[in-house]
């Protein structure tokens, strides 16, 4: 099978979307935020590699140009952030204060947790950026010298579980105004807890986004900083 | 020929992006430092929205597929990851929660601060 898929470069690419709008479909016909597009096609990738025996290797050669677009799509994150930036200039401070606290708390939680439990280098870094939207993480963790796969499972989980709780956090941690719901949603669990946001209410989705782009930039500077810590 | 500008404008800045991460010797991905040029060129208006609009908005409404491959390589790590599997699970969630509340908390009361003024 390895054999005569290595000749193939759209085999790679072909599986990656067919799971993937497998995936769109059952989200759809579920409607829960358990059955994640990413997650389901991830699966089933890997369930059809191992099962027609088929390398990772192999699968990488074609699927690799998917990754390609990543740099591109991650440069239009601006488009939307431009379009936001009304909204941060009305509500500066707090907003402002309230995504630098999210992103240093991000930070020291697995800089601590990473203390307690040993983490080695490499696994530190993978968890660094493991708040912010994929694009922004994976990059980071690559950089660093941090596990991406390990990252962006982090980083979707991260996503659902946003997506899942965050009406109940919100409501635990009696956070009431629209603005502070938005800021703690998008810096906590980026797109896919933006997604929840938006239903709650205009002001929390528009805020939500916005903090999804910001938390994503000052991570950048602040998993740097605390890279070298451990 | 639409499509052909708008593509061109973002590999353009995509590559001066890749170019700068290749000077600059910090931890920062070329994707980064595009967003950023990208963001600049919108709000001094040398790049108009509506000259990326709908392509940008096409690459991040299919960017979710472009993360299937390095996902796709859990399947070769996979023996690390099981020894450590619910500690990293542990983390995930721990530190999602607090975040939340943290920075929930913390905008709260500086809305509420600036109100009683």
């Amino acid at each position: 099978m390895n054999d005569l898929l290595a000749f193939s470069a759209y085999f790679g690419v072909a599986i990656s979307l067919v799971s993937y709008t497998a995936g769109c479909f059952i989200k759809e016909k579920t409607g829960s935020a358990v059955f994640n597009p990413l997650i389901i096609s991830v699966i089933i990738t890997i369930t059809f590699l191992s099962v027609f025996d088929i390398s990772y290797e192999t699968y990488y050669s074609g699927a690799r140009l998917l990754g390609f677009w990543l740099t591109p799509a991650t440069v239009c994150l601006a488009v939307p952030l431009y379009e936001k930036l009304s909204i941060l200039k009305k509500n500066f401070k707090a907003v402002s204060v309230g995504i630098v606290s999210g992103v240093l708390t991000s930070m020291l939680t697995i800089f601590l947790m990473a203390v307690i439990f040993r983490f080695d280098h490499a696994e530190y870094v993978t968890f660094l950026p493991k708040s912010v939207t994929t694009a922004i993480g994976v990059g980071v963790s690559a950089e660093l010298g941090g596990y991406e796969d390990i990252t962006t499972a982090s980083i979707i989980i991260t996503g659902v579980l946003g997506n899942l709780f965050a009406p109940l956090i919100c409501r635990l941690a009696r956070i009431t105004e629209p603005i502070a719901k938005g800021v703690a949603i998008g810096s906590s669990s980026h797109a896919m807890g933006t997604a929840r946001a938006m239903e709650m209410g205009e002001t929390e989705g528009a805020m939500s986004g916005l903090s999804i782009a910001v938390a994503g930039l000052l991570t950048v500077v602040g998993a740097t900083v605390f890279s070298k810590l451990i | 020929m639409k499509y052909v500008k708008q593509i061109t404008l973002i590999l353009l800045v995509s590559f001066i992006g890749e170019f700068i991460h290749s000077v600059i010797p910090l931890p920062v991905p070329a994707s980064i430092y595009g967003l950023v040029i990208m963001l600049a060129a919108l709000m001094s208006g040398i790049i108009k929205v509506s000259s990326v609009k709908e392509t940008a908005a096409f690459l991040i409404d299919i960017m979710p597929v472009m993360f299937i491959p390095a996902a796709a390589g859990l399947m070769t790590s996979w023996p690390i990851i099981k020894q450590r599997l619910f500690v990293y699970i542990f983390l995930t969630v721990v530190s999602f929660a607090v975040v939340m509340t943290v920075s929930g908390r913390v905008t709260q009361r500086v809305i509420r601060m600036e109100k009683k003024k």
